[in-house]
């Protein structure tokens, strides 16, 4: 089966699939830039035990295209390749994998992290933590696709 | 009318359920479907401020059409990534 360019699944990341999905036959590529988001031990003073990812699946997939939308439009040479996990995660493993190809570093690096910056605006995808001595919910952006200020403030910090 | 209403994270948490189907009167409003909500469990109403909408899995304003048989999503801020 190929391998989707977005996905929201509880299966484990698996990058080596994606970026050959993204660069597949793609000799034109000059650079291909990865991000990948891991499970962290501790958050806000906190010893985290394990995440547990909830999402609403089918606004999220179409949240992650338009954000692929989004960079191709700014950045026309990228091709792009986002995969978000959900459910039970335990420490270090790989909660989100981003794929970025394109002739030049400098557009496969900004498409990058505008995806991800943009990923933590819009998704609807929530943290539920698990630390010694509780539980919390964490609650970032409040989620508005037609939000220009947000927007562009995701792209600065991508050409940053 | 009937609609399926879903809510998810600490929303979910606070209604003690992810999905509920209610009966509103006609026309409907995300507007009018959140306010049904809250009537019947005050302490949801928190989330007003920061909270984001969508009708059948689409990003919606609260003042937006709902129809019978929609689904309408309330959405605590994300935290994905």
């Amino acid at each position: 089966m190929p391998v989707p360019l977005v996905a929201v699944t509880s299966e484990p990341l698996d990058l080596q699939a994606l970026t050959a999905a993204v660069s597949a036959s793609a000799t034109a590529d000059g650079a291909v830039t990865t991000f990948v988001g891991l499970v962290r031990d501790h958050n806000q003073g906190r010893r985290v035990s394990y995440l547990e990812y909830e999402a609403y699946e089918p606004l999220a997939v179409k949240a992650l295209e338009r954000i692929l939308n989004e960079a191709r439009e700014a950045w026309p040479g990228a091709r792009l390749g986002v995969h978000h996990r959900i459910g039970r995660l335990e420490l270090s493993e790989a909660s989100i994998i981003i794929v970025a190809a394109s002739a030049h570093r400098g557009e496969a690096f900004a498409s990058c992290r505008y995806t991800i910056e943009r990923v933590k605006q819009i998704v609807p995808i929530w943290k539920h933590e698990h630390f010694e001595g509780g539980d919390v919910w964490l609650e970032g952006a409040t989620a508005d696709p037609e939000d220009a200020a947000a927007r562009e403030a995701a792209h600065r910090i991508a050409c940053a | 009318m009937r609609v399926t209403i879903r809510l998810f994270a600490r929303l979910r948490d606070l209604a003690g359920s992810g999905e509920l189907v209610r009966e509103v009167a006609s026309p409907a409003t995300v507007q009018s479907v959140w306010r049904t909500l809250v009537g019947e469990m005050p302490s949801l109403s928190e989330y007003e401020r920061t909270m984001s909408v969508a009708v059948n899995a689409d990003y919606a304003r609260m003042n937006a059409d709902v129809h019978d048989g929609d689904e309408v999503a309330f959405l605590p801020p994300v935290s994905g990534g």
